[in-house]
């Protein structure tokens, strides 16, 4: 698949993302801000970091990037779109994805590895896993304390749109495993059609054997064929 | 107009007397304003080195490896495969004390342009931080502030900070020591960029964030005590923009590796008037600028507040005349200024013009050369009284197990989980061992760059990469990192302490089966003018002199911090000689972390048992443990006392290359250094990660707990398979390492049982491992505990690995 790695300025995982996109074998390109032509790519790759430096609201001013204007034409014509962390925040300030991101209730970052439970494999970014699959990849967040009204809440768990949830090494979704106070220890989103994933853990960062793990690398293979 | 020798200015800027006298006869005149600001930044002692310079001649910087000793902003060496490593250290005290948040974040900023200056991709940070006694309410404060602006400014650039140290001691309290340490690669060492101008001619550009009012006098504001009033110098600290930091790294980056510029020099301390002398002053050229062309973000600032000021994220860059415009358009590209302001030239004089007005001219030969003092250096009276005690006086515990749990729960061992998580360390996808895992930190070398430049090409498809000699199907590179100092050991014996740091650090990296190749390091002392204060620093240099000559490490950077004093007595902070080093692994897949990891492995302590034989051993060695200068006995009795631990530099080397090459030939499956707490500290660290218990039996003569907690050097803890027994002993006979089987590693949920065995009988204690995790890791959360606890994750990192 041919995927485009977008560059804030101020991005800083836009370089990891694309060494796993290419681990797993994918055709990987940069795609700078200022841009609007995706160049023909089939999943566009929001990363993580501080795009524009996140002093206003993270992702507040990304959103208005010319860029964003074509990712979210793309999305609308059914494209794949992953926003991972900071990108994440970005799919939510778009309007490509509901609900808001608060600082975490410790009020303070936190970079750690979590595990997670797999909700919905129906989506191409997690039909490899099987569904209920604990995995396990870090998180490195200040602002990642997802929060939606209960409609939107009751609406994204009727519709299995909460693809991970974050939970103890035995899958169950506790308190204590929560790591930043999301409403149900929700770690990803996607929209209805599936092809838009938001996410606050970081699979670019366990894709190899020697970084602690792969559980991240079966996001990206996912996106194979 | 008032002339300069009837109002004493210089003195108001920290001048003396006869350095007045020298400039004035320098210039054959009176210096203006403008032109005593400048001295008074380049001769201060941050700037200058006047107090340190000639003592640190006495380290060793050479070796077949170095590709670049001190003298620029950061050293280099060669790690193989075409590969180069940069490292450097900087302190960041005084602004920290005063500022704590934008203080450390601005120490991280600094130091981050002094890697990618030298044309290197900076891979991560380090930081080695010392506060007082942290149930303070106001070092609870400076801790706070100090770890979430390094964290803002670090995880913000999108560099790891993986490995340091954090302690706690009563002399720190008004002044913390915040020293920050930055690693970068070069994937091609003809790229490697220094500060230098050139040809006359070359254009001088100003790049990257406009230039304000603040850091004005930073530099001789950090070369002051700190008083009761130094609140009011909190203008004198920086104020960060990480935003703009990662920009000019990639901006910078792209320049240098387009090879666009002559020579780029980082703005730091003392501002342009410093980059551009020193970029001189190397070249012996002179320069001409042009104040009113620096772009600003405030009007009306005077020359002096132009050249002094310290606004960060700023570079000098000297560049050929037809490379101006490819320069000013990368910047541009991201966002950033790339102004020329002035050229080079043959006259050897910094001439600054102001509107066409010429406000300053001085020689720059003069600016970078301050008076090199070497001041009266005296042993205090106080040594002989403080390495005096009588270990057996010490009181025993009752119940070894209870003075373990004890241990564990000292701020000064207890896991630093609360600081290191607040750091994103796994950002950029290298850390192998990250923070708590090892006594070093790994991070590996990508063999391709992933991606290459951002802009060009734009439709080639495929990854645009350098690559790595040798190449993917080969093991790809490690390197270890780390930074260590045991500042109560210094306060002790100062000569001692320092070769103990530097052995301690090579130890560390050897944990991991990494070879040591290079040290920067970062030196905190109090007032130099103090006799006993530079008989500390002297003693100290000459300790880590003597200890890297003996290991084969060469010191290719470093920093020197004086002046670290505070309150109306201006008393000194211990003397701290920090050294951070960096070593390699040629396949950095077999790199080993400290944990236990698997059930029915043996146990074997490597290095002497018992400090009974070594000749000089620190006090309490007759009863069975060095416990001088040790956590242990500050735990029991209040008080740092005695002579600390003695280190033999030739067993040192041998122990190390004995472990290194076991971890090679995979023949052990985890290793720990024994520090800080001794061998029972070190146990129950083998255990907590994986939550394995051990059954360990432990021969000395004298008392049980000066055995388990006595901190005799040279030590290590290693795990292995029984099949490996005869090989391990066998090698270690052979390279003179004294080894011994002390017990095995139990299953998970399984207590550490430990019984100590002596001439006068045998003492058994168990603890339960969980009991052991919640001491050592509730201790620090538990003082910031009006900070949310939240999920504390114990266990989490090394058994689910």
């Amino acid at each position: 698949m041919k995927i485009g790695v977008v560059v804030f300025p101020g991005s800083n995982c836009d370089r990891d993302c694309f060494f796993a996109g290419a681990l797993a074998g994918h055709e990987m390109r940069f795609l700078w801000h200022q841009e609007r032509d995706l160049h023909n790519v089939d999943c566009v790759i929001l990363p993580g970091g501080f795009s524009y430096g996140d002093y206003l609201r993270a992702g507040a001013i990304a959103r208005f990037s010319p860029i964003i204007e074509e990712v979210i034409a793309h999305a609308r014509r059914g494209g794949l779109v992953l926003g991972i962390c900071n990108g994440f925040q970005v799919l939510l300030e778009a309007g490509l994805l509901p609900g808001a991101m608060l600082p975490n209730k410790s009020l303070k970052f936190v970079s750690k590895p979590v595990h997670l439970r797999v909700e919905n494999t129906s989506t191409p970014f997690t039909r490899l896993f099987d569904r209920g699959t604990v995995i396990r990849l870090p998180i490195a967040h200040g602002l990642g304390n997802f929060y939606a009204d209960k409609d939107t809440l009751d609406r994204l768990e009727g519709e299995g749109r909460v693809v991970f949830r974050y939970c103890d090494r035995n899958g169950n979704p506790d308190e204590a495993h929560n790591p930043n106070g999301s409403l149900n220890n929700i770690a990803g989103i996607c929209n209805e059609e599936g092809n838009v994933l938001g996410m606050m853990p970081h699979p670019e960062r366990a894709s190899e054997e020697i970084l602690g793990g792969t559980d991240g690398l079966v996001i990206f293979r996912s996106l194979l064929s | 107009m008032v002339t300069q020798s009837s109002s004493k200015l210089w003195r108001k800027m920290g001048l003396r007397d006869s350095e007045y006298e020298l400039i004035t006869s320098t210039l054959g005149r009176e210096p203006n304003e403008t032109e005593l600001g400048l001295y008074s930044a380049m001769w201060s002692e941050h700037c200058g080195y006047k107090h340190s310079k000639a003592y640190l001649r006495l380290l060793p910087s050479q070796a077949p490896h170095v590709l670049q000793g001190p003298g620029e902003n950061a050293g280099i060496v060669d790690i193989g495969r075409g590969v180069a490593v940069v490292l450097k250290m900087e302190s960041h005290n005084h602004p920290s004390a005063v500022e704590p948040f934008q203080g450390a974040a601005t120490g991280v900023g600094g130091i981050l342009r002094d890697i990618f200056t030298m044309g290197a991709r900076p891979i991560c940070f380090l930081d080695s931080l010392r506060f007082g006694p942290p149930e303070d309410e106001v070092v609870k404060y400076l801790m706070a502030g100090v770890v979430s602006g390094i964290s803002a400014y670090g995880n913000c650039v999108g560099i790891p900070t993986v490995a340091g140290e954090v302690a706690f001691h009563g002399p720190f309290k008004g002044n913390p020591l915040v020293n920050v340490m930055c690693v970068g690669i070069i994937r091609d060492p003809s790229t490697i960029a220094r500060g230098i101008t050139g040809e006359p001619g070359n254009v001088v550009m100003v790049v990257g964030s406009k230039t304000g009012r603040d850091g004005i006098r930073g530099a001789a504001f950090a070369s002051e005590g700190l008083g009761s009033d130094s609140e009011k110098d909190r203008p004198s600290v920086q104020v960060g923009d990480p935003f703009t930091g990662k920009l000019l790294i990639e901006a910078c980056l792209e320049v240098i590796e387009k090879r666009l510029v002559v020579g780029i020099q980082d703005m730091g301390a003392a501002g342009l008037i410093s980059s551009a002398s020193e970029m001189a002053g190397k070249s012996k050229t002179g320069m001409v600028i042009n104040l009113d062309l620096v772009p600003r973000r405030e009007a009306g600032m005077t020359p002096y507040e132009v050249m002094l000021s310290e606004s960060q994220e700023r570079m000098l860059i000297v560049a050929r005349p037809e490379k101006v415009e490819e320069i000013r358009e990368h910047f541009g590209r991201w966002g950033l200024d790339a102004t020329p302001v002035g050229e080079v030239t043959d006259s050897g004089m910094l001439q600054l013009f102001d509107k066409g007005e010429l406000v300053a001219e001085v020689p720059v030969g003069s600016l970078v050369n301050p008076p090199v003092y070497d001041p009266p250096a005296e042993r205090p009276d106080y040594i002989p009284d403080l390495q005096e005690l009588d270990p057996a006086r010490v009181p025993e515990p009752q119940d070894l197990g209870k003075a373990l749990l004890s241990i564990l729960a000292r701020p000064n061992i207890a896991s630093k989980r609360w600081v290191y998580e607040q750091y994103d360390y796994s950002v950029g996808t290298d850390t192998v061992i990250g923070p708590g895992r090892s006594d070093a930190c790994v991070m590996r070398v990508k063999h391709v760059l992933p991606g290459g430049s951002y802009f060009e090409d734009p439709d080639a498809g495929a990854a645009q990469s350098t690559l790595i000699r040798e190449g993917p199907g080969h093991p790809e590179l490690g390197i270890a990192v780390t930074t260590d100092c045991n500042a109560r050991y210094c306060y002790l014996d100062p000569g001692r302490g320092a070769m103990q740091a530097v052995a301690e650090a090579a130890r560390n990296l050897s944990m991991t089966g990494a070879r040591p190749l290079a040290i920067t390091d970062c030196l905190n002392f109090g007032n130099p003018e103090k006799p006993h204060v530079y008989w500390q620093f002297q003693e100290c240099v000459k300790g880590i002199a003597h200890a890297a000559r003996a290991l084969s490490i060469p010191v290719v950077s470093g920093n020197v911090s004086f002046y670290n004093e505070c309150g109306d007595g201006r008393a000194a902070v211990w003397p701290t000689p920090v050294i951070g080093m960096v070593g390699g692994l040629e396949d950095v897949s077999r790199a080993c972390a400290s944990a236990f990891s698997r059930e029915g492995d043996v146990i074997i302590l490597v290095g002497p048992e018992s400090p009974g034989d070594l000749p000089g051993a620190g006090s309490g060695a007759e009863l069975g443990g060095e416990i001088g200068g040790s956590e242990y006995l500050e735990m029991v009795t209040g008080e740092a006392r005695g002579k600390p631990p003695v280190v033999d530099l030739e067993l040192e080397g041998r122990m190390q290359a004995l472990v290194r090459s076991l971890i090679t030939q995979g023949k052990v499956r985890s290793a720990h250094d024994l520090s800080d707490g001794g061998l029972g500290v070190a146990l129950a660290e083998c255990c907590i990660p994986g939550d394995f218990g051990a059954e360990v039996v432990v021969e000395g003569h004298g008392r049980p707990d000066f055995i388990l907690f006595g901190e005799t050097q040279s030590r290590a803890l290693v795990s292995a398979g029984e099949e490996e027994l005869p090989s391990i002993y066998d090698e270690a006979r052979r390279m003179g390492v004294p080894v011994r089987a002390i017990g095995r590693v139990k299953g998970r949920g399984s207590p550490l049982a430990v019984e100590v065995k002596t001439g006068e009988g045998l003492t058994r204690f168990e603890v339960p491992v969980s009991r052991l995790r919640d001491a050592w890791e509730g201790a620090i959360p538990s003082i910031f505990d009006d900070m949310d606890r939240g999920d504390s994750g114990g266990g989490d990192d090394g058994a689910g690995v």
